[in-house]
């Protein structure tokens, strides 16, 4: 009996001093910052914490309705998070940010104009772009001889059983729309039934609907066209598989940010915003945009990248051109007609 | 014949079972981070992987919460089998169906139940709440398992006991647990696993920077999975399989040692 009740009572105190340890040191700052997994150099959280003493808890999610979900039943305390563009526009409708006070984030200076005041938030008082990119086309040099710069090349029998969609309606949807001339934000209904048809017309020849599979099938040969993500394309370049390129066709397409956002849950706004200038910081934006992959709105980055590797410049999927991105636009919040792209989405899945 | 078709099906399973572990092994070799392109033999990942800090801290919170949860649900549990057991029978069926609730439901309803639970108690989430969320949901399984042990165990024996002056407690220590042993491990090992491996719960009922592996992996789907976790699984997989090889000699060594 005594074995046992020493063996409670340790393991009692155990727990307690777990629970209660944390709690401790109050006088030191704790932010927490909720990111997707791997969007962050954690080199960047230490030199962080080393440079202001504020110690930063990074939570992750897997996508924003997760994110949203977890944020809006409340319980939680998150000083940053990294929403995609038409989430934060659903965010500043429900009330669930802190405008943020651009005085105490100089570093805004460094982001590009071409970034600012976007359509999810058009006075750019409530985000600030962390990464951004554009949806186009990854295809094998070695399987298509001719230049990809329009979507047709997506509907064309050549390349029958070949093609790969991606899995995202929103995209996908978008995708036909601007073959067709119209906007990637439609919502007439008719526009949006002459999509459908374009879609369920090239049924036939796509291979099928796919997201995270598709760099692993275009890598291994396995299709020559596939709708992606800029970012995707740019794993594969840093993989080292130089026959799959990147093309933004010439109708334009959506451009995607994530941004840096401070929730009303935040305890610490004025730290938050201090991480936030942080992240915008050239060097450490830099440093930021080397692990990701992804390319960073700050524009010193992208000229030193360049400098580093100079190819990137003629690359698409990091530098695509003044006239294609002029064309090309942000999602915004489909607010009541979503049901409507549900349905349609519905339709050319079945078919 | 019909021992080479036995032998084929058998091997037909252990492949269906074990082929997937082992692709995932060979391919925490692999320098090329595309999975199904070989770009030859490397450690890199494992390296990287201990240099991981995010990686280290998750698997820390990962066995710290499975091992206290599983601790707690099965002292709790057995406790309750044992109550269980000597209810009438209407007390019975009604605990055992309210038992089953647990099990059946969603992990996506329990974990946000719990979750407005805990804010409408105005606890904040983060290690707390995990941990407790992980015990609720382990308990009923923890039960499952002792109950068919407790069935099992002759009556007599306990009343055997008694009329030999044992205590209650006594009786319990010295012949109702080491009976109901099996069912007691069986259930410890099931917490333990279903702890280690919950994401939903997990993800509603975490908080303040506190981040279980099985969180970690499924934010990864943006970026896709990093090969640090494929040289982690490895890991695992090994300490898993020495374990059981040190438990099983054990075992054979003294048969009277139960599991």
């Amino acid at each position: 009996m005594k074995r046992i009740s020493v063996l409670f009572l340790s393991f009692l105190l155990i727990v307690t001093s777990l629970i209660v340890l944390p709690g401790c040191n109050k006088d030191r700052v704790v932010l927490n910052v909720f990111n997707w997994g791997q969007y962050i150099n954690p080199d960047l959280l230490t030199k962080f914490e080393k440079e202001t003493g504020i110690k930063v808890n990074l939570e992750l999610f897997e996508t924003n309705e997760h994110m949203l979900a977890k944020l809006e039943a409340g319980g939680t305390a998150y000083d940053v998070v990294f929403p995609s563009d038409y989430v934060i526009e659903e965010m500043i409708q429900k009330d669930m940010l802190y405008k943020i006070d651009f005085n105490n984030i100089p570093n805004f200076k460094y982001i590009g104009d071409r970034f600012k005041n976007l359509n999810y938030d058009p006075t750019n008082e409530y985000s600030v772009p962390y990464f951004w990119g554009t949806l186009g086309i990854i295809y094998n040099s070695e399987m298509v001889d001719e230049e990809v710069d329009s979507w047709d090349i997506l509907w064309d029998e050549k390349y029958a059983g070949k093609i790969l969609m991606l899995d995202s309606m929103r995209d996908t949807i978008g995708v036909a729309l601007k073959r067709l001339g119209y906007s990637v934000n439609e919502t007439d209904p008719s526009k949006l039934e002459e999509a459908k048809n374009l879609l369920i017309q090239q049924r036939p020849l796509i291979n099928g609907y796919y997201v995270d599979e598709i760099t692993d099938m275009m890598i291994n040969g396995d299709a020559a066209l596939a709708l992606n993500w800029s970012g995707a394309a740019m794993d594969i370049y840093w993989e080292g598989a130089e026959h799959i390129k990147f093309a933004v066709p010439e109708e334009g397409a959506n451009l995607w940010f994530d941004c840096m956002v401070i929730p009303k849950t935040s305890r610490h706004k004025a730290e938050a915003e201090k991480f936030i200038n942080f992240m915008l910081d050239p060097e450490n934006a830099y440093l930021n945009s080397e692990y990701v992959g992804y390319a960073s709105p700050v524009t010193s980055v992208f000229e030193r990248l360049m400098e580093e590797n100079p190819e990137i410049a003629d690359m698409d999927a990091y530098n695509p051109s003044e006239e294609v991105l002029d064309k090309c636009e942000v999602f915004i919040d489909l607010g009541d007609k979503r049901p409507l792209y549900n349905q349609i989405w519905t339709e050319i899945k079945v078919e | 014949m019909v021992k080479f078709l036995k032998r084929f099906y058998l091997c037909l399973i252990f492949i269906f079972l074990y082929a997937p572990i082992l692709v995932l092994i060979v391919y925490s070799f692999n320098e090329s981070k595309s999975r199904g392109h070989w770009g030859g033999f490397t450690l890199k990942w494992y390296g990287e992987l201990f240099r991981d800090r995010d990686i280290i801290k998750a698997l820390y919170y990962t066995f710290l919460v499975a091992l206290l949860s599983s601790i707690i649900s099965t002292i709790i549990g057995t406790f309750s089998a044992i109550g269980i057991h000597n209810m009438g029978l209407f007390g019975k069926n009604f605990a055992l169906n309210i038992n089953y609730l647990p099990v059946l439901n969603p992990d996506i309803v329990t974990g946000v139940a719990l979750m407005t639970l805990f804010i409408s108690v105005n606890m904040r989430l983060g290690f707390l709440t995990m941990l407790i969320s992980h015990t609720v949901f382990n308990i009923p399984y923890v039960i499952l398992s002792v109950l068919p042990k407790l069935k099992q165990m002759n009556k007599h024996m306990t009343e055997a006991a008694l009329d030999l002056g044992a205590t209650p407690a006594y009786a319990l220590r010295k012949v109702v647990i080491p009976e109901i042993m099996p069912g007691v491990i069986t259930g410890a090992l099931i917490a333990f696993t279903l702890s280690i491996d919950d994401f939903v719960i997990s993800f509603f009922n975490t908080g303040s920077g506190v981040t279980n592996l099985s969180i970690l992996v499924y934010s990864m789907a943006k970026r896709g999975v990093k090969p640090s976790i494929n040289a982690l699984t490895t890991l695992m997989l090994i300490t898993v399989v020495i374990l059981l090889l040190l438990i099983n000699k054990r075992t054979t060594k003294g048969d009277e040692l139960l599991p």
